[in-house]
């Protein structure tokens, strides 16, 4: 593959090896459904000089994406944090508490207007004007309007944040829901509970590849991740066409690896790529482990989805 | 006397606001309030039981796993079912696979960076370094020229003027006390341990099904049964867990004792130090309730720093009041018949109402749960490789037990147990192995449920104590649900009495250099590992309806 001597220059000045910004350009590139002529573009995309800034806020949630998103290789975490993008602000890894840490939200708000990507984890409460949720003092819901209005494009990762998630579900006690619906801003939704790293990763190279959103779904969701379901590319659907079902949990069928439509499968109902990329570097996933699919990157799942072991 | 607050206390699960008061360069007062509220409780009620662990796993995705670990042992006590052996190992790995996880990110992710000034690496001379690092341990990517490409990959990230989270740390500040190239080092190893979590996290996925968030654990035992059989799988664990043991006896447990060696006085001080333990054990080795339950690790209730007089867990015990809680008054009750009448208004009072947190109390004092609670009751039981890595540890340093009580106690407490579970873990797989063999291959136990039932859940997780309590009720619904976590016990608020919560008791007395760089508060705050999320407790704002709880 050949890589441009500036671009090359740029991330061994950052001490990349050529391999590794190689691979991980390969992984990102294939998962955005590109053609592998497109590696040099994507690796480009990646090496730009001044890191595109990124503020990454928290909300209603459990930290589970920001986990999910330390957990991914293409490329590791530290690349993203020191090569890739500027982080600016994420409560999980900044190295400030309290004023110090507004002053980064602030400064990077400031410095970057309309330039920077935000991200937001978590679900917005707005019952009492928000009162159930707030940081230095501030309701999510003032915190998150303001953001989302000086931001280049808003990204969602994880169910909270793309459609309100686990505190909103009935009856949903404090009046969670979604950054779009709480803020009347259009967001990339990276949907799952918690969504694919490889996947959060995708979406920002496809913005700084091509200075666009990738195309969407009717929920926000990116096509090259969320445009089938599980169970059209599920690796047990051969069973479930041969009517080879695990009937409880540990029998011989389950030992076989059938398919878990008669323990509550939500995979037809579900759109992601998990069957074909995986959890943790391809090491599993839930229906490998034999557990049913719960439907996580489906809108209002807990709801919608449950009880998770009764059959569709 | 001055008021500080300090919102948002970052590097954390979830969302905390601290206040302190400051006189004379020393904490003399402290407030801790939870700021959100998510109503998990309120939510399961009405469901199908089974759902339960998937909602309470989402309390915290930081501390993964452990939700659905006390809320499926809630529930196999509910239906009254002992779950096979082959699935109580499954669980033990993957509940042990997170204890390593979590309790190296915390040190390296979530709290370095209080006590590593990495502006301060830059100074470092690589060579002097690495002598450094191989003195303490033997690690691959410990030589020269990997120091020196680190100090590089730093100067050139410093030099692009985004610096990114590092951005307004406290840099600089005077109780950064570390020379140069131990801070050099520290940097290295936070960069090493990013990527090794994730490592971790397969560990934790081959039988969990993912992380975060896992999905192999159901009533009667676990669904991963086809990973179990498969000896690829159990070998790809092992070598994952000695990978984690390398890095944990050559890198982490030597860089906290590097770090504390430099901070002698806080232990000697008992600066960040609390009164009270609680535990309530962890690893099953047989099957059955929890009062019959033999653990690899003994949990025990210590009061007053006195290990001579461990005495048992007795969930009774417990109480919630929430005097100083946004919740309308009410006496101390056990969780088992816990009321709850939340406010509308949250407004922060220093004298009057000040969290969404509760206060509970066992036997009406304030506990520390966590790994300090977790590694003195094994110490005090007499848990021969805990009691032995405590007694190094202690020697090493040289300093008195006495030193266990502060923040660097917590710190090294934490080190201490991720060694002793991951050294044990290994003979969980060879069990595994021998059963398989025996052709004891059950990993899901048949069940039904015994009409109305109540069960809960008790067990230790990487940040402390955790309690599920489930009512489920004639219809197979769940009538009541209740969470008594960790962060609850450690950041929860005063009581009536005024008995100030333990994070408040360690802050207060605490060492301020700057009070605009609050450097030593967060430290102490950050080795408590808080996690809020999971924390709040259930209210219900729209009916403020008094919910009654039995405990069978």
């Amino acid at each position: 593959m050949d890589l441009k001597a500036e671009v090359l220059e740029k991330i061994e000045a950052r001490g990349v090896s050529r391999r590794d910004f190689i691979k991980y350009a390969t992984v990102v590139t294939s998962v955005l459904g590109l053609a592998p002529s497109m590696v040099p573009k994507v690796a480009e995309a990646m090496a730009v000089k001044q890191r595109p800034t990124v503020i990454w806020l928290h909300f209603a949630e459990c930290t589970g994406c920001s986990e999910a998103f330390i957990r991914t290789t293409y490329p590791w975490i530290d690349q993203i944090v020191l090569d890739v993008l500027n982080v600016a602000y994420h409560e999980t890894i900044m190295a400030p508490s309290g004023h110090n840490a507004e002053k980064s939200l602030h400064d990077a708000m400031k410095k970057y207007d309309g330039k920077y990507i935000l991200v937001c984890e978590g679900g917005i409460p707005t019952k009492n004007n928000g009162v159930y949720g707030k940081v230095g003092g501030k309701t999510m819901l003032s915190i998150a309007k303001e953001a989302t209005k000086h931001a280049l494009a808003t990204i969602c990762v994880g169910n909270c944040a793309c459609f309100g998630g686990v505190q909103a579900a009935a009856p949903n006690p404090t009046k969670a829901m979604s950054v779009s619906k709480a803020t009347g801003v259009k967001t990339v939704n990276i949907a799952g509970c918690p969504p694919n790293a490889v996947n959060m990763v995708a979406t920002v190279v496809h913005f700084l590849l091509l200075g666009k959103l990738p195309a969407l779904d009717d929920n926000g969701r990116p096509l090259f991740a969320y445009g089938y379901s599980i169970h059209e590319k599920c690796p047990r659907r051969s069973h479930y066409e041969n009517s080879e079902f695990v009937k409880k949990f540990g029998d011989a069928g389950a030992i076989k690896g059938y398919c878990l439509a008669e323990m509550g499968c939500k995979g037809p109902n579900t759109y992601n790529n998990c069957p074909i990329v995986k959890f943790n570097d391809g090491t599993n996933w839930p229906i490998g482990a034999g557990a049913p699919c719960i439907g996580c990157s489906e809108p209002n799942f807990w709801d919608t989805q449950s009880p998770f072991y009764e059959p569709i | 006397m001055a008021k500080y607050t300090i919102d948002p206390i970052t590097r954390i699960e979830g969302h905390l606001r601290i206040d302190v008061e400051i006189e004379g360069g020393k904490v003399t007062n402290a407030w801790s309030s939870a700021q959100l509220f998510r109503g998990l409780e309120i939510i399961l009620q009405g469901r199908d039981p089974r759902d339960a662990p998937w909602i309470t796993q989402r309390a915290c995705g930081v501390c993964t796993e452990v939700h659905a670990m006390a809320s499926i042992r809630a529930l196999d006590d509910a239906a009254r079912v002992k779950i096979p052996p082959l699935a109580r190992i499954a669980r033990n790995l993957v509940h042990g696979s997170q204890f390593v996880h979590d309790h190296m990110v915390h040190f390296y992710v979530l709290s370095a960076l209080d006590w590593v000034d990495v502006v301060s690496a830059l100074k470092a001379d690589p060579k002097k370094t690495a002598d450094l690092a191989n003195a303490l341990g033997d690690y691959p990517g410990s030589g020269v020229a990997d120091f020196k490409a680190v100090k590089e990959k730093l100067a050139t990230f410093v030099a692009s003027g985004q610096l990114g989270p590092f951005a307004n740390g406290y840099w600089g500040h005077k109780d950064y006390r570390l020379p140069p190239e131990a801070n050099l080092m520290a940097v290295a190893h936070y960069l090493t341990l990013l990527r090794l979590q994730v490592k971790a996290a397969r560990m934790m996925a081959l039988f969990g099904g993912k992380n975060p968030h896992i999905q192999t654990y159901v009533t009667g035992g676990v669904t991963c049964v086809k990973d179990l059989l498969n000896v690829d799988r159990l070998a790809e664990f092992l070598y994952y867990l000695k990978e984690m043991q390398a890095f944990i006896d050559n890198v982490y447990i030597p860089d906290v004792l590097a770090v504390a060696s430099f901070y002698k006085d806080w232990g000697a001080r008992n600066i960040g130090g609390c009164t009270n333990f609680l535990a309530y054990g962890n690893f099953p080795q047989n099957s059955g309730r929890f009062k019959d339950e033999k653990m690899f690790l003994p949990g025990g209730v210590i009061m007053d720093r006195k290990l001579g007089a461990i005495k048992g867990v007795d969930p009774d015990l417990i109480t919630e009041e929430v005097t100083r809680a946004w919740y309308k008054n009410g006496p101390a009750l056990n969780p088992a018949k816990g009321v709850t009448q939340p406010l509308e208004d949250a407004r922060f009072d220093y004298d009057g109402k000040y969290s969404w947190f509760k206060a509970p109390r066992y036997e009406g004092k304030p506990m520390e749960v966590g790994p300090l609670a977790q590694v003195l009751a094994a110490y005090a039981h007499g848990h021969k490789p805990t009691a032995a890595l405590v007694t190094a540890v202690l020697k090493h340093l040289n300093v008195p037990a006495n030193a266990l009580f502060s923040t660097l106690g917590r710190t090294a407490a934490r080190a201490i147990e991720t060694k002793v579970i991951a050294d044990e873990m290994a003979t969980w797989v060879t069990e595994a192995i021998g059963l398989i063999k025996q052709g004891k291959i059950e990993t899901a136990a048949e069940w039904s449920w015994p009409g109305e039932s109540m069960g809960y859940g008790l067990i230790d997780v990487p940040r402390g104590a955790l309690g599920h309590w489930i009512h489920q009720d004639k219809d197979n619904k769940i009538a009541n649900y209740q969470l008594v976590v960790p962060s609850t016990w450690n950041l929860g608020p005063r009581d009536a009495k005024g008995q100030v919560g333990p994070v408040e008791e360690a802050l207060i007395g605490t060492p301020i250099a700057d009070p605009k760089a609050p450097l030593e508060i967060i430290r102490t705050v950050h080795s408590f590992d808080p996690c809020i999320a999971c924390g709040v407790h259930v209210i219900d704002p729209d009916s403020n309806e008094v919910r009654k709880f039995k405990v069978c």
